[in-house]
């Protein structure tokens, strides 16, 4: 039992990033109807925002101190952040401890911005075209986002710690009853959930309670007749778009403490999130959440030893499986629209 | 002749010709210049030429006519390289037991992928078959190791049983003595020819495959074919049910990857899991959308452009940069390799994806419609064209969608 | 401004030039060389195979730099490096043999296919005699079948499975980097002598064949100085997130986690391990620790202050302060600005060897090559006196047991060598059964 119970508490968590990077997904599709192959690359870009943020604050000054030698024999250059020089050793280093939950202030509008850019300058042009002719052009993008990363990072992963009070576990077990050490989970990863929980509610809300999301659910039910009311709604899709691209980038900040950001994640979430997106049914939000967190635990059960034993390999191909088995019992995924994506 | 209207069969001379020459084609830079960097004209790549092509021309049956985009036939190629090494191993180095064992098994993986896929249309199919391709990578990559040998890939020990090998039998691949990695070079003032076994072998299977899709193309069957990607709905009023016919496309299909994947097997007798991954099924999605998916030669164009930046430009690396310019002064030579730095070598990446969306975005139609726009402006054919379309049709029809 | 006057006379001229050119053109088959590539002319070329794309295209990076600085030390550029420590002094600064080294380089991409699609395009096309690097044993056993049936030699880079110079070995190939099994035998006696011998192990193993050769390795090894192994659960290459794996371990019993994964895979399993605070855990009344069998430079660096305090081995550091290695070191950093990493240090000598054997041997042909590489015993090269052993083609030299550096002073000094392991203690006979099934074959000169 105790097992179940911790590996349902991880697929809560792996789901919780499967479910913000369909959100977008589906954001995207249902409002502009273009598949974004780039999703996984603002992701990326995301993450990388918390590893621009810990570069910023760490940015230094050089001294040489002839006391002691670098690995050449020559006198060891010292870098030390002006942030530590300007606030104190203590106050400096606890801003810099802080830089992925800074990183979210920064990613906001910098996500939104490539959002908006990305839908006027490329996206834009290719509403009327094939959705063969979209996903070229966006998985064009994502390769040339993704080796401009590389060029300035380079293609090793950048550690980026959470701060210091998150570190660690909490023995989620003593608190239910079981021993200690049963079932613990990480500080971070319960963040990472709460946050999680707290983005997909507010686009949620956004979409429910206010006018502009009205607008924008009659423009994704027929946006002909929307637009014929005299309401623009082109341009409140892009904001959309600028919308989903910063869930995608929040995700990726916050994403950067649970595994150290490199240049081609998001082609490892690219495959994974267009699944999650079919298995929650095309252009449904609430069916993506909900793909999100049913793919993510069963993903955790099939890493369990008990599951290996009995079937070897499960956890390689369980994805593949559930999607399979979903597509074919139920025809438009789980929540899936008629019509959507089928000719 | 051969079936063929005329067009088609001086089009299908064309293709021989220039499948033939090829050796020449790709050498047009002599041996020692600067831009011998450019030359393609060895066996490796010409014979991956030939069989990316006949995997695009397999797979532009299929989406090409049906509409039906497929993620998963690198799961195709995968099942043909292994039937083809298995042959090795178990009875000798002649590669037609294999070749012959590839397209049964991958026709029959085929079947049965397409079976269960094809109950579903649109992103939903892309989806199921895009899944048990990466099914199939994921378990021979681990837990089918003793299949398929892993992360090291499939390849001939001295151990195995070869029952069919005797002493004077070649000790790699070969057609019936025909030993695929030999070749006769040929230096003509400067240029160096290299005509080889395994890629004459390849190019003439792809010259018959080439013509089976021609033929394909334009039978009754490939005209419904291409009736399932216009309009599926109406066709099953007029009482035609398209599953058959889409099955059909899929299995023939799946029979080229297989013919591909086996011939990659043949032309060097190792067969990797990465053939089957999902990269391996979008490279050949890419190489038919870049090429233009549903013409005939397209598909091979866009083969062809992948594998040449592939291989090309990504040996490209500085030291050779500062060779071509190194006839100009250092700071200005300095600053044109600084500039090009980020596109050559380890940076081809970059390159490809600047051209996909190039391509995409000026060429809808792809490579094929970027050949016809240079051809017509040169020949003037688009003038009178539009003329003829002025006074025909006014206006292009409103409700495409 | 010049005219161009075509009349009768030039153009039977021209005419006949032309068709004297067609008549003579020299057709030769792949034997007109005694052997594959023969380098004909004053130059010979090198092919440098190493992954620019993909999650390892930095250590190809690496790699590649000091192939390119071992390139120019042939060449007599630079201050020699390890050439003025080695112990072979057949190599003179003016190339091999005389002629000049020239390299070609090409994208593994970390893919048996593309790494053998590119080392084929070198062989062809650029006309190199011999293929050096790579980034893992994947690619390795590729590339080396692949040289082995073009009669080229193959000096292998970073690859650690015991199947490259085991059940896969070829003769056209060499290694110089160790083996799963050496990881092995040098971590149990220092992971005794640290943690105890009454530990139980728990093993996260990468499910390939690398990962199958160290886990049964470092089991067999830690077994044998008293440690049980409670488990061993393969996780999925593909895998980014490792949570559901780690997450049990505390529970099972174990107080070891032994982390039998290597690059991203080994960065995102040893920093969730991390966040799990296993390391400050305590289990049967002992402090909880982790073991990464085998480290790499860019890898510590991408896992950050997550290797504080783990234990893993390596090939070669640069903190080594032999001759040789200082050589290296020296002539690298001053370079580069950085200290070069064990892959880097294994490509440079490989490179070196390569061409200290042809001057020995006289000859580029694989065979000659083959033979003067066999046996071979060499010093100065920074892992001590080194053998080249003629059964397996498997270099024996002293192994580093490192550990994570507690507070290390910049982004390179994140490792330190906690103890030289012997050559002699990491030694095995060549019908081992870790490496049994294997034949190396003749030499292929391809001729």
């Amino acid at each position: 039992m105790d097992a179940i119970i911790l590996q349902i508490l991880n697929g809560l968590d792996k789901g919780s990033a499967y479910a913000l990077i369909a959100l977008g997904l589906t954001l995207i599709f249902g409002t502009l109807g273009v598949v974004n192959f780039a999703h996984g690359a603002l992701f990326m870009l995301g993450s990388f925002c918390a590893v621009t943020m810990q570069r910023i604050l760490t940015l230094s000054y050089t001294i040489e101190d002839p006391t002691q030698k670098d690995f050449l024999g020559n006198p060891l250059k010292v870098d030390t952040p002006y942030l530590v020089s300007w606030f104190g050793e203590s106050t400096g280093q606890a801003l810099i401890e802080w830089s992925v939950p800074l990183a979210i202030l920064f990613a906001i509008p910098v996500m939104l911005l490539v959002g908006y850019v990305m839908e006027r300058g490329l996206i834009k042009h290719f509403y009327k075209r094939p959705h063969a002719d979209q996903i070229l052009v966006t998985f064009g993008l994502a390769i040339v986002i993704q080796e401009i990363i590389k060029y300035f990072y380079g293609a090793n992963p950048i550690p980026t710690p959470a701060p210091d009070m998150f570190k660690g576990s909490l023995d989620f077990g003593v608190l239910i009853g079981y021993a200690q050490n049963t079932i613990i989970y990480p500080y971070w990863r319960l963040v990472y959930f709460l946050f999680s929980a707290v983005i997909i509610s507010a686009v949620f809300a956004f979409l429910r309670f206010t006018t502009f999301g009205m607008v924008v659910r009659a423009g994704m039910a027929d946006r002909e007749t929307v637009g014929l009311l005299g309401i623009n709604i082109d341009k409140r899709f892009t904001i959309m778009f600028g919308i989903a691209a910063a869930v995608a980038g929040l995700a990726g900040v916050m994403y950067a403490p649970i595994n150290s950001p490199n240049y081609h994640m998001g082609m490892d979430f690219l495959v994974l999130s267009f699944v999650v997106v079919v298995v929650g049914g095309m252009g449904s939000l609430p069916g993506a959440v909900l793909a999100g967190f049913l793919l993510g635990i069963l993903e955790s059960f099939a890493s369990m030893n008990e599951v290996k034993s009995l079937i070897p390999g499960i956890d390689q191909i369980i994805i593949y499986l559930v999607a399979i088995i979903i597509l074919l019992t139920r025809p438009r995924g789980l929540m899936g629209r008629r019509g959507v994506m089928e000719e | 002749m051969l079936g063929l209207s005329k067009k088609d069969t001086s089009f299908l001379i064309a293709v021989i010709f220039l499948t033939l020459a090829t050796p020449i084609l790709l050498q047009p830079f002599p041996e020692g210049s600067a831009l011998a960097q450019f030359n393609a004209g060895y066996p490796d790549l010409m014979q991956r030429f030939a069989i990316y092509g006949i995997f695009a021309i397999g797979f532009n049956i299929l989406f090409g006519l049906t509409g039906y985009l497929s993620f998963g036939h690198a799961a195709f190629l995968g099942v043909g390289s292994y039937s083809v090494v298995w042959m090795y191993k178990l009875l000798s180095y002649n590669v037609v037991p294999g070749l012959i064992l590839a397209i049964i098994m991958s026709g029959l993986f085929a079947l049965l992928i397409g079976y269960i896929s094809l109950r579903r249309s649109g992103i939903y199919f892309s989806i199921l078959t895009l899944a048990f391709a990466q099914m199939s990578f994921n378990l021979a990559y681990s837990v089918l190791t003793p299949l398929t040998n892993g992360e090291t890939g499939l390849q001939v020990y001295t151990d195995d049983p070869q029952v069919l090998m005797d002493a004077a039998s070649p000790s790699s691949p070969h057609f019936f003595g025909i030993v695929m990695n030999e070749s006769s070079k040929i230096d003509v003032g400067g240029w160096l020819f290299t005509f080889n076994n395994g890629y004459y072998f390849c190019a003439i299977i792809a010259i018959v495959v080439f013509y089976l899709s021609m033929r394909i193309f334009r039978s009754p069957f490939g005209i419904m074919l291409r009736a399932i990607k216009t309009n599926q709905t109406r066709m099953n009023y007029t009482g035609l049910n398209p599953r058959p016919y889409t099955l059909a496309a899929f299995v023939i299909s799946g029979m080229y990857a297989g013919l591909a994947g086996g011939l990659l097997a043949s032309m060097d007798p190792l067969a990797g899991a990465e053939r089957m991954q999902w990269t391996a099924s979008g490279e050949v999605v890419l190489m038919t959308i870049l090429g233009g998916a549903g013409t005939l030669m397209g598909p091979i164009l866009g083969a062809g452009f992948i594998k040449y930046f592939e291989n090309i430009f990504s040996k490209i690396n500085d030291t050779v940069l500062h060779g071509w310019f190194s006839a100009l002064p250092d700071g200005l030579e300095d600053a044109i390799v600084f500039l090009f730095h980020p596109f050559i070598g380890k940076g081809w990446h970059l390159t490809l994806g600047l051209l996909f969306m190039l391509v995409v975005i000026f060429l809808p139609g792809g490579l094929i419609e970027g050949g016809t726009r240079i051809w017509n402006s040169v020949t003037g054919r688009n003038r009178k064209k539009k003329q003829d379309q002025g006074d025909h049709h006014p206006k292009p029809a409103a409700h495409v969608n | 401004m010049s005219k161009f006057n075509l009349n009768r006379r030039t153009l039977i001229k021209s005419g006949a030039a032309f068709g004297a050119g067609l008549a003579m053109p020299t057709i030769f088959t792949s034997s007109a060389f005694a052997y594959t590539n023969e380098p004909k002319g004053g130059t010979v070329t090198l092919g440098f195979n190493v992954p620019q794309t993909g999650p390892y295209a930095d250590e190809g990076m690496d790699e590649l730099r000091a192939q390119e600085l071992a390139v120019q030390h042939l060449n007599g550029e630079g201050d020699g490096g390890m050439m003025n420590t080695f112990s072979s002094k057949a190599l003179k600064g003016n190339g091999i043999l005389g002629k000049k080294v020239q390299f070609v380089t090409g994208d593994t991409q970390t893919k048996s296919d593309a790494a053998r699609a590119s080392a084929k395009s070198m062989i062809e096309k650029d006309g190199a005699v011999m293929i050096n690097g790579g980034s893992s044993s994947g690619v390795a056993v590729a590339v080396q079948g692949l040289c082995q049936e073009a009669g080229v030699i193959f000096m292998a880079g970073l690859t650690h499975s015991n199947d490259t110079t085991g059940k896969d070995k070829k003769a056209n190939g060499f290694r110089h980097f160790f083996n799963a099994y050496m990881s092995a035998a040098a971590l149990a006696p220092v992971l005794k002598a640290a943690y105890g011998d009454d530990r139980r192990a728990y093993h996260l193993t990468a499910d390939y064949t690398w990962g199958w050769t160290q886990q049964e390795s470092i089991a067999a090894a830690t077994e044998a100085v008293g440690w049980e192994t409670v488990n061993n659960v393969l996780t999925p290459l593909a895998s980014t997130d490792f949570s559901s794996y780690i997450a049990p371990v505390l529970n099972s019993g174990a107080d070891v986690l032994v982390l039998n994964h290597y690059g991203g895979n080994m960065v995102n399993s040893l920093t969730n391990a991390v966040q799990f605070g296993l390391r400050d855990k305590m289990v049967n009344g002992k402090q909880f620790e982790i073991v990464v069998p085998l480290y790499s430079e860019l890898m510590a660096a991408g896992a950050g202050e997550n290797v504080r305090g783990v234990i893993g081995s390596m090939n070669w550091n640069w903190q080594l302060q032999d001759e040789g290695s200082k050589a290296f070191v020296k002539s690298f950093g001053e370079k580069y600005g950085r200290p070069p990493s064990n892959s880097a240090h294994t490509c440079y000598v490989q490179t070196l060897l390569y061409a200290d054997a042809c001057e020995r041997a006289g000859t580029f042909n694989p065979c000659g090559v083959v033979e003067a590489l066999e046996g071979f015993e060499f010093d100065g090269m920074g892992n001590g006196p080194t053998l080249y052993r003629a059964d397996d083609h498997q270099c024996f030299k002293d192994v580093l047991v490192m550990k994570g550096k507690e507070n290390p002073t910049n982004e390179y000094d994140t490792l330190e060598i906690v103890e030289v392991t012997p050559r002699a203690q990491v030694e095995y006979a060549p019908d081992h059964p870790m490496f049994a099934g294997g034949d190396l074959g003749q030499c292929n000169s391809g001729a």
